[in-house]
């Protein structure tokens, strides 16, 4: 859950181009240091990514990067298997889906009133939305533990997806309620007029209208559940329930350390489509697409 | 989180009649809420409510005082504060969160802002590309690929040895360095991209000023473009302040807290004392003081920076 508040800033990515309007004589020269140390930079960043593609196509991959002497498919054949790599994935995506499905119809009718009406408490209640985004869910997990154990949901899948749609619910509903506040309010009250009640309103006006928000809150859920690995790790104890976030740190503890190549395959395979549905989430926000609300602050 | 409950006291909506359908209506409204405010009572304020109360009790992972535990007051807590690990986990964690996010994720992510918006156009991308990779990649992918990097025989150590320099058991002998700079590694694209929007929304015009003025880019920078985003810096440090207090699975990967608890901060304590030592009651005396810190850092980011909710 570490990263929970981090994908609000996708949207904040927009590079903004301000053409520098006063001419200064040591521009090339600056800017041939700042591409230097951004170099420099970049180089340390790449290092551990390419040791995970490098040694996933390496037949006697090490800890140590390096370029394989003998190219091979070996890795990806040998982890490409039901129990090892197709049922977790296949977990993972029942269990994000599962949770970014909840979140995004149960945030959506939340987000509605409170974005329509005027209430007393609205106030008290976006605040405590608020409160709930900062919170360590991390640390909540011992606790969690007893709480599923008193309600006998442990090892259940369902309890997992409850719990992660729970915990994803703050920054989903915030999130929501800033997209819907974007959508004019004059196109619902034609529609009252037609005499249409306001679940009518919400379903065929805004919902449609803030499509592409719709799929932002998605994808930002399913990926956080997608790469969430504290909270299956505590509460399933089955294997042929576990996502592919547990299944590999299990095939790290028995196999990691003999067959290197094989774990950075398996890694290869489960991280390729949160990228994915990351670049999917810049073209659907358009790169410079103002969720200003989310980081609002 | 007492908000959370829909008490009644609910005000007439905009522009609504005051004639007596007022109280049904208003119900109407505030149903579409009841499933959002029914998941977030069982499974946000249910745990920390049963981490109150759970660590108070002597509950136990197996044993007869795992179904029946019982309740022993604030013998957890006294227990707690008088154990030198608590306290060293607590340090730890503030060596953390100060080390990796404060300063390091922070300076480097502004660092990098400005560098991308100085630097030529297919290298801005590239690297920018690449420290967003880091950050999207799922955290155990990360910690795998930084475990190698520092591993005895891993990538550090080579290149260190190309240099003629002796590399050492890294993880085994400085665990926090390494996982300090393994969460800058992971999480420095969030500080990078907030400051990037920011620096983009400095206007040019008061730049220009000071270079007219007289003053060089340092100074520019610290006396005009920082006091004009210093809104974006305070939200950027608390948010970055909380991801990292979250931080557990980078760190159990990476090193287990270990070697013993030396790289033990308190979400990776309370998971060792609770499942691997058995003892719950205590594990959730730890739990809810993290959680009490994540609340108040949580507090400060609500009322200092007084983000807009309507």
């Amino acid at each position: 859950m570490t990263d929970r508040t981090s994908t609000i800033s996708i949207v904040t990515q927009r590079e903004r181009e301000r053409p520098i309007t006063v001419a200064s004589p040591r521009k090339s020269s600056a800017k041939l240091v700042s591409s230097l140390i951004l170099s420099a930079i970049g180089i340390l960043f790449l290092v551990p990514l390419l040791w995970i593609v490098f040694s996933s196509f390496d037949e006697s991959a090490t800890v140590s990067m390096s370029l394989p002497e003998h190219w091979t498919l070996d890795n990806y054949a040998q982890v490409m298997n039901w129990d090892q790599t197709w049922l977790p994935l296949l977990n993972s995506i029942a269990i994000s889906f599962g949770t970014a499905l909840i979140t995004v119809v149960v945030g959506v009718l939340a987000a509605y009133p409170l974005s329509r009406y005027r209430m007393r408490f609205q106030r008290s209640f976006m605040y405590a939305i608020l409160f709930g985004t900062g919170l360590p869910i991390t640390a909540m997990m011992v606790p969690v533990y007893s709480l599923f154990v008193s309600l006998k949901l442990l090892d259940s899948t369902w309890g997992v997806i409850l719990f992660m749609a729970a915990t994803s619910l703050p920054m989903a509903i915030w999130m929501l309620k800033n997209f819907m506040d974007s959508v004019p309010i004059s196109l619902e009250e034609a529609a009252w007029v037609d005499g249409a009640n306001s679940m009518q309103a919400l379903g065929r006006i805004v919902l449609p209208l803030m499509r592409p928000g719709l799929g932002v809150v998605f994808i930002f859920v399913f990926t956080t559940a997608w790469g969430n690995f504290f909270v299956p790790f505590v509460l399933l104890f089955s294997a042929d329930k576990f996502p592919a976030a547990v299944s590999i740190f299990n095939f790290f503890g028995q196999y990691g350390s003999i067959a290197y190549g094989q774990l950075a395959a398996y890694s290869v395979l489960y991280a390729t489509p949160m990228v994915l549905l990351y670049v999917l989430v810049q073209r659907l926000s358009g790169g410079a697409f103002a969720l200003a609300g989310s980081v609002k602050g | 989180m007492t908000a959370l409950a829909p008490s009644g006291t609910v005000a007439r909506g905009r522009g609504s009649d005051p004639r007596p359908r007022r109280g049904s209506r208003t119900f109407t409204r505030i149903l579409p809420l009841l499933p959002a405010v029914l998941l977030l009572a069982a499974f946000m304020l249910g745990p920390i409510v049963y981490s109150l109360y759970g660590s108070l009790t002597n509950r136990t992972l197996t044993g007869p005082n795992a179904a029946n535990p019982e309740f022993i007051g604030l013998d957890n807590y006294t227990a707690l504060f008088s154990s030198a690990e608590f306290w060293n986990s607590l340090w730890l964690t503030v060596l953390f969160i100060l080390a990796s996010a404060v300063i390091g994720q922070n300076v480097l992510g502004m660092a990098l802002a400005v560098l991308l918006r100085s630097s030529v156009k297919p290298l801005r991308s590239l690297v920018g590309g690449l420290v967003v990779l880091a950050w999207v990649l799922p955290e155990i992918v990360a910690a795998f690929a930084l475990y190698a990097f520092f591993s005895t025989d891993g990538t550090l150590n080579v290149l260190l040895g190309w240099v003629g320099l002796e590399g050492t058991s890294w993880l085994y002998y400085l665990p926090m360095a390494t996982v300090i700079i393994a969460n800058i590694w992971r999480g420095t694209a969030f500080s990078m991209m907030v400051y990037n929007a920011a620096l983009a929304e400095v206007p040019p015009e008061l730049t220009e000023a000071a270079t007219i003025d007289g003053a060089g880019a340092w100074q520019r920078f610290t006396q005009v473009t920082l006091p004009v985003i210093r809104r974006s810096i305070s939200t950027n440090l608390l948010l970055t302040t909380l991801q990292t207090l979250g931080v557990f699975t980078l760190i159990w990967v990476m090193t287990g807290g270990g070697p013993g608890t030396q790289s033990s901060t308190l979400p990776v304590l309370a998971y060792q004392e609770a499942f691997k030592f058995a003892q719950v009651g205590y594990g959730t005396a730890i739990a809810t003081v993290t959680l009490l810190i994540g609340a108040i850092f949580s507090i400060v980011y609500i009322r200092i920076l007084k983000p807009e909710v309507d």
